[in-house]
């Protein structure tokens, strides 16, 4: 059992780390509005969070996590460049993993300024790898951005780029789209012409707020699509070499560059990705053995867009990761109506480097 | 219930409603320290899981609904042959452009564009659905709760879709809903289930273990 002395002094040495930019620190309500975390995250968040009833605000969370309030926050109090840090308990149910624990501490930071991204991200990152000083971690790091920017420059219709735009988190439907787009798999095929469609539609009650125009532009676009050209091979070949690569980021960096040859649309977030690579250095990072992984990110990290990271424990494989974190200059535009800044973070478990401080010194 | 009082009659096991019709309790024939208790089937995994009984008859769409990991809480005996049902997602007939969970999707995304709120699924079964819908990488979808009378949700205007227990598919047909193609989530019917969780005492036991025998005398 956690000593709880132990777990707050552990919980004060990280967030130290973070109070010395100068950073304000940030205190949030335990209950949050449903609303803004259901929009982001979908219904999934619903089997993440602990959720009540309010008699006037309706649903309310437990704060599943800080980085979605305090970014809502910011962009509705000033949009002047900030710098945040907090410590606090989240809630989180466990359905999947019922070992695990429902609350814990987490120690995060975010910067909010669009000046140099670069240098912030290796100025988030190297702060993280700061405060886990001694604790032996397996770092892995991504960037969501030039994969992104490789789908935006494939030659295809923008209907399509923006179908897997909106999957890029959920891989498993990413593929099924890319194989649809490229001919390796069959793709909707009207089996009727529109007319027959149409007369189909007559037969049956219209219920619903799906109305039939929306129906109709619908079977329009299926049409369409099944008169594109499938998306060449060698751009899918890119893609998927973009997704499955796993190598020091500074091979990974060179690499890229060679394919940006034949994809010059990923170009200007490799210069980025170099510009990273300099201010991690300039910190002391080593980025010649710094691992890159082309799809790292992809699964848990639902908002991040550019740069990503993740700290493991080497000794406990089976653990939640110690630290997560990466930029989110999109979600700042969604949640600011309109306005946006860049803005990148991470987040500490400090029960888990408490945990590995004590097994290491054993 | 007369389903369920056939099945285990036709293993020679008799089961016998109290006197009194209005009481919810009974024994078996011939067979002491046995309790019969009836129940919602709703209510039956959640008093399986806490061990309050030892054994119970339900669907297991509601078992698989309301106990997380549930195979660690309750062990299926035997499927009763029985109130057959399939937990299905449909939508309106009349949207031809949908056919399968891809369609699904595409249009979900579609309605977001348009109406500025996420597509919404009427279900009491809202752990399956979510946890079936996450698998297949649907998005921009969300639940409404709806304890009863899901199929007219659509027609009322509550939901766009919907996510419920069909036998033959007639009420949906008249509801004007039609399933998805690839859009079963689970098959269910009446099943006997073994509390994992709950104390056997040795008598307990020794009665319990008389009941299986007769069951499996007949399977």
């Amino acid at each position: 059992m956690t000593d709880l002395k132990d777990l707050s002094r552990e919980a004060k040495r990280l967030a130290v780390v973070f109070e010395a930019t100068g950073a304000e620190v940030v205190e949030l309500d335990f209950l949050q509005i449903s609303n803004v975390l259901l929009d982001l995250y979908g219904e999934d968040i619903r089997g993440r969070a602990f959720i009540t009833n309010d008699p006037v605000y309706g649903e309310m969370m437990l704060r599943p996590d800080f980085t979605i309030p305090i970014v809502e926050q910011h962009m509705t109090n000033s949009l002047s460049p900030a710098r945040y840090t907090y410590c606090g308990k989240v809630f989180r149910r466990q359905e999947e993993f019922p070992d695990r624990p429902r609350e814990f501490l987490q120690v995060g930071y975010e910067i909010f300024d669009g000046a140099n991204p670069e240098k912030a991200d290796a100025e988030v990152f190297s702060l993280v790898n700061e405060a886990l000083n001694g604790i032996p971690v397996r770092i892995a790091t991504g960037d969501i951005g030039i994969l992104m920017a490789a789908v935006r420059s494939l030659s295809t219709t923008e209907t399509r780029k923006k179908a897997l735009l909106r999957h890029i988190w959920r891989p498993h439907r990413f593929k099924t789209l890319l194989n649809q787009f490229s001919g390796l798999s069959s793709k909707p095929q009207p089996n009727q012409d529109l007319e027959d469609y149409n007369k189909l539609i007559d037969k049956f009650q219209t219920i619903g707020s799906r109305n039939i125009q929306e129906i109709k532009e619908r079977l329009q676009q299926i049409k369409l699509e099944s008169e594109t050209d499938t998306i060449d091979p060698d751009e899918v070949k890119i893609l998927d070499d973009i997704l499955s690569l796993k190598d020091t980021c500074t091979v990974a960096l060179s690499y890229l560059e060679k394919v940006s040859k034949k994809m010059p649309g990923i170009e200007k977030t490799l210069d980025n990705f170099a510009k990273r690579l300099e201010f991690l250095e300039n910190n002391g990072i080593s980025v010649d053995v710094l691992d890159f992984e082309g799809s790292y990110g992809r699964t848990s990290m639902e908002y991040y867009d550019g740069f990503v990271f993740g700290f493991y424990s080497e000794t406990h494989t089976d653990l939640a990761p110690v630290a997560t974190g990466g930029r989110y200059d999109a979600l700042t535009e969604r949640m600011g109506q309109g306005k946006k800044i860049p803005a990148v973070g991470a987040v500490l478990r400090p029960d888990l480097t408490l945990l590995l401080r004590e097994n290491n010194r054993d | 219930m007369g389903q369920t009082f056939d099945w285990f009659s036709e293993r020679g096991i008799n089961l016998v409603r109290s006197d009194s019709d209005r009481e919810y309790a009974g024994h078996i024939k011939g067979i002491k320290n046995v309790q019969l208790i009836f129940l919602s089937a709703s209510e039956i995994p959640r008093e399986l899981s806490s061990g309050r009984l030892h054994f119970g008859v339900t669907g297991n769409d509601v078992i698989q609904e309301k106990l997380v990991h549930f195979n660690q809480l309750a062990k299926p005996i035997s499927e009763l042959g029985f109130g057959f049902a399939d937990l299905i997602i449909a939508v309106p007939s009349f949207w031809v452009d949908v056919e399968t969970l891809d369609d699904f999707d595409a249009v979900s995304a579609q309605f977001r564009d348009k109406h500025g709120y996420r597509l919404r699924i009427a279900t009491k079964y809202h752990r399956l659905l979510r946890e079936f819908l996450m698998k297949a990488g649907v998005a921009d979808y969300q639940i409404v709760d709806s304890q009863g009378a899901t199929e007219g949700a659509v027609k009322n205007g509550l939901a766009e879709a919907i996510a419920d227990i069909t036998s033959t598919g007639d009420t949906l047909k008249a509801n004007h809903l039609k399933i998805l193609s690839d859009g079963l989530i689970l098959k269910s019917q009446a099943t006997l289930f073994k509390s994992l969780v709950a104390d056997f005492s040795q008598e307990e036991n020794q009665v319990a273990n008389s009941l299986l025998k007769k069951l499996r005398a007949k399977n």
